[in-house]
């Protein structure tokens, strides 16, 4: 398919601005531009043609099953969309003044309200724009208030290998060094390696529970405990909230710090990777280091980006609580557990979980040993699928799971997908043991079959070449 | 109740049943009994799609929504085409996520490779990333870009937007690396004293072109000075003013950054708005985020993938240049279309109109009695005028639906874009003068 730079024709364009009805300033001669950017010229015909036709070579939650892990690829109410559109939020400006903004200012506390009843929380920044933007700032607040009690020598950050990496990542960039413990046999934290890391350097430890592998970490109150024992705090990576709500609350597993991705649990459009909104919220003792905004309150100590976030995507998180309530809440989360386990027990016999055990909203195919009977990788298996109309799962996650699948159905799914979902998988697993060499260079159907990624790395072209 | 669980209650039970249980209570047998929530949580009941339209509206409608707006500082209220506005609502784009399954998303890896190509051009730079989350973050991720273990001080203009010096010194807070601010004279950086904080340590010097008081800095000056030192020169732009201005490239700039919110995002109280991120091919294995790069199928077709991979969060762990995953990627759609629908003719149109109409306002301004220009320096769209009543003045505007310059250092900063009319400035300036001879 063309890029949109080959549709250009010179001369063309769209008629949009009136011409300028003041005298023109010129640009100072020693500033001007001189030669102009390539953008495409096109009229507004070729404009949504162009995207119309990329559209068709993209696969959203509207168009089939997502089942991608850890992303929560949950239906997203078209609603939330009309009210986060309406000229009265779109058309203000984040730094009129105080009586204008009243609504604004009403959605953010309300928010802040729901999401700290929903994780236990005291408090909370709605300025993070992702996930790991919100752990790069809950980590600043465990830093922060270890360094304003003059506890200089906390330099290390405890992380599952199971977990996200995102979460090194964001250690380390707020300076931390990273100390690795690693998973029992069932997945969850080994206490007696967590133990063996435990000293007074450790600021805090970051964890996600249901964990990576999708399974409730059952001695979660003993790991903060041992955690606070040492003086360390503990970070709750809230990716994998969507499990939870409603029936406990991180707040009462004892984490100080949370963040939550509003683009997973609150539904808000991930958007082909963004934006995303990464609330923090933090106990009381906590408080007084959360981030504000420089320019509207000049004594602000932490800032993760300008203004208040992403407010449009707060908009609809918020219109997604209020639309579910307190009951509909909890519906969602023993629905997106429901639904896991169901897909997962219909494969039983097929592919084998990681841990033959309850999951929660996620669980993990281990494809091991069926590798060693058939020659078809996870990879090939992702691949075949996109050929059925179906999002692949996330592969070769988490690292602890050789040949790992990791599905997420989430609760929008109705019976009858999880049930033709298991179907094409279980159809998949047989034609592995027939035809293992269709799943090896499949995709047949897609848009282009398997890209050259060794190349594209090699030999970068990022851009288009005029 | 509100809901979108599509099961039936008895397709649930007969889930349930399939699975050998009786309750939902048993799926979550690992959680201890002393932490399970036993009554709901402190939420209102769910409502129906047409109530919670009924009250968002109503909180909507506490906010003032002005006709005009003469404010900038970061937000910047340009005419949106219909079009820019409609493209980026097509599903397959809004509930898509990241296109880490190539094949399935051609569509998006595609159109991210065009916006990496338009960022390219705009900034006159080799590569450009699939964005971060905005202008502030984006400049806090480029001085990350260029510590190495001899240099580690970053230095920053204090001509630059509040809130990306507090963002840059908060980043730096986290990494324990050295932050100094470069103060300014007349409205500009002062050249003088960043040749005097120059030292073999530096690593990178952070400016804003236009700055946050819209003065044109001398980015062809900092740079010789930037270089001579070994250090690395970023520029944060305002990317319609690079419709018409000398690009950072051509000025010398090792990375340019900035706030893409004019492209065609509302301002909409803040955000989402889009961190885009440009820099030269020698740096491009350091550049952080997602990058698109072409390539070609197993049957030699043009296709299109997330490359360079190695440099990133979930392969690198703690090592990765980033921790970015999710970024701004409908953002950066929306600039695409707003930059392919505008073409290079448009974003010059709308940047010389927003110029000429800012000049032509303040030019009237200026003729009143005690009004003046605080910085007599070229600027792009803002200007810090000094006046008497401001209070007054504001208010008055904002009685008649018109939402003035920012008050800022005992100052008003205004903003004009192409989207006011010259009846309107003359409204401006005449409430202005009735409040002036009141």
């Amino acid at each position: 398919m063309k890029l949109i730079f080959e549709h250009s024709v010179d001369g063309r364009q769209c008629s949009i601005l009136p011409t300028c009805d003041v005298e023109l300033t010129p640009m100072p001669d020693i500033m001007k531009r001189t030669v102009p950017p390539r953008l495409p010229e096109l009229s507004e015909i070729d404009v949504t043609r162009h995207y119309t036709a990329l559209c068709k070579r993209a696969h959203g939650v509207n168009c089939g099953f997502y089942p991608l892990g850890s992303c929560t690829m949950k239906y997203n109410p078209r609603v939330d969309e009309e009210i986060a559109a309406l000229p009265q939020f779109t058309g203000i400006h984040p730094l009129a003044p105080l009586y204008s903004v009243k609504g604004c200012l009403e959605v953010l506390e309300l928010s802040k309200k729901y999401l700290c009843s929903i994780t236990g929380m005291d408090d909370m920044t709605l300025q993070p724009a992702a996930g790991a933007h919100g752990e790069f700032t809950g980590l600043l607040l465990i830093k922060s208030y270890h360094v304003a009690r003059g506890d200089f020598k906390r330099t290390k950050i405890i992380v599952p290998d199971s977990a996200h990496g995102t979460n090194p990542a964001s250690a380390a960039m707020c300076g931390f060094s990273i100390v690795s413990v690693p998973s029992n046999d069932e997945g969850c934290v080994d206490l007696d390696a967590l133990k063996s890391v435990l000293d007074y350097e450790v600021a805090g430890l970051m964890l996600t529970n249901p964990n990576t592998v999708g399974i409730f970490d059952k001695n979660i109150l003993e790991i903060t405990d041992l955690v606070h024992q040492f003086g360390g705090l503990v970070y709750y990576d809230g990716a994998n909230l969507n499990a939870i709500m409603g029936v406990v609350r991180p707040g009462d597993m004892g984490f100080d710090v949370i963040h939550i991705n509003l683009h997973k649990t609150f539904s808000t459009p991930h958007g082909g990777g963004g934006p995303g909104s990464g609330p923090v919220g933090c106990k009381e003792f906590l408080k007084g280091f959360l981030p504000s905004c420089a320019i509207s309150n000049a004594s602000t100590s932490l800032q993760v980006k300008s203004f208040y976030g992403n407010f449009l995507v707060i908009i609809k998180a918020l219109s997604y609580i209020m639309t579910l309530g307190a009951q509909g809440v909890r519906e969602a989360s023993q629905n997106a557990v429901l639904n896991a386990n169901y897909l997962m027990h219909c494969l039983k016999g097929t592919f084998t979980p990681a841990y033959n055990r309850t999951c929660m909203h996620e669980f993990v195919l281990g494809l091991d040993s069926f590798k060693e009977q058939t020659g078809v990788t996870a990879l090939d298996v992702a691949k075949s699928l996109i050929d059925e109309g179906m999002h692949p799962p996330t592969m070769y996650f988490p690292l602890i799971v050789h040949e790992a699948l990791m599905f997420e159905p989430t609760e929008t799914e109705s019976k009858e997908t999880l049930d033709e979902a298991a179907e094409i998988l279980k159809t998949l697993y047989r034609r592995a043991f027939d035809d293992a060499e269709s799943m090896k260079t499949a995709p047949h159907c897609a848009a282009i079959s398997r890209p050259d990624e060794v190349l594209a790395a090699r030999q970068p072209v990022l851009k288009y070449d005029f | 109740m509100g809901s979108y669980v599509p099961s039936t209650q008895s397709q649930r039970q007969e889930m349930l049943k399939a699975l050998d249980i009786n309750s939902y209570d048993e799926l979550y047998c690992d959680v201890p009994e002393s932490v399970k929530l036993k009554d709901l949580l402190d939420l209102p009941k769910g409502k129906s799609e047409l109530e919670v339209v009924r009250d968002m509206t109503a909180i909507a409608e506490k906010n003032v929504l002005f006709r005009t707006i003469l404010r900038g500082a970061g937000a910047y209220d340009h005419y949106i085409p219909a079009i820019v506005k409609s493209i980026p609502q097509k599903e397959e784009f809004l509930t898509a996520y990241t296109p880490y399954q190539a094949e399935m998303s051609q569509g998006i890896l595609q159109s991210i490779f065009e916006y990496q190509t338009m960022i390219a051009e705009l900034t006159g730079m080799d590569i450009a990333n699939a964005s971060v989350y905005d202008g502030a973050s984006a400049a806090a991720e480029a001085l990350a870009m260029c510590r190495d273990r001899k240099r580690s001080v970053s230095l920053i203009s204090l001509s630059s937007h509040p809130d990306a010096v507090k963002t840059m010194e908060t980043y730096c807070f986290a990494s324990n690396n050295q932050l100094k601010t470069i103060s300014c004279k007349g409205g500009r950086t002062d050249i003088s004293i960043l040749e005097s904080l120059l030292t073999d340590d530096v690593s990178a010097v952070y400016v804003q072109q236009p700055n946050f008081f819209g003065i044109f800095e001398d980015i062809d000056a900092i740079a010789q000075c930037v270089h001579k030192a070994g250090a690395m020169l970023i520029v944060g732009c305002n990317p319609i003013a690079l419709a018409i201005m000398k690009t950072p490239s051509q000025c010398g700039a090792d990375i340019v950054v900035g706030e893409g919110q004019p492209l065609g995002m509302p301002i909409a109280f803040g955000g989402p708005y889009l961190g885009f991120m440009a820099t030269t091919a020698k740096n491009m294995r350091k550049l952080p985020g997602r990058i698109v790069g072409q390539t070609v199928d197993h049957d030699g077709n043009t296709a299109y993938v997330l490359t360079l991979q190695a440099r990133e969060q979930h392969i690198r762990r703690e090592k990765a240049s980033s921790n970015i995953c999710s970024n701004q990627a409908l953002c950066a759609l929306t600039a695409a279309v707003y930059m392919s629908t505008m073409g290079a003719d448009g974003m010059k149109q709308a940047a010389e109109q927003s110029m000429s109409k800012a000049h032509y306002l303040q030019r009237e301004l200026c003729k009143l009695p005690n009004v003046e220009l605080r910085y007599e320096q070229p600027y792009f769209d803002e200007f810090l005028l000094d006046m008497p009543k401001i209070d007054q003045i504001l208010s008055s505007l904002e009685r008649k639906g018109i939402l003035g310059g920012l008050p800022f250092d005992d100052g008003v900063l205004w903003c004009v874009t192409e989207k006011v009319g010259k009846d309107m400035l003359d409204l401006v300036v005449a409430t202005c003068k009735e409040v002036l001879q009141a």
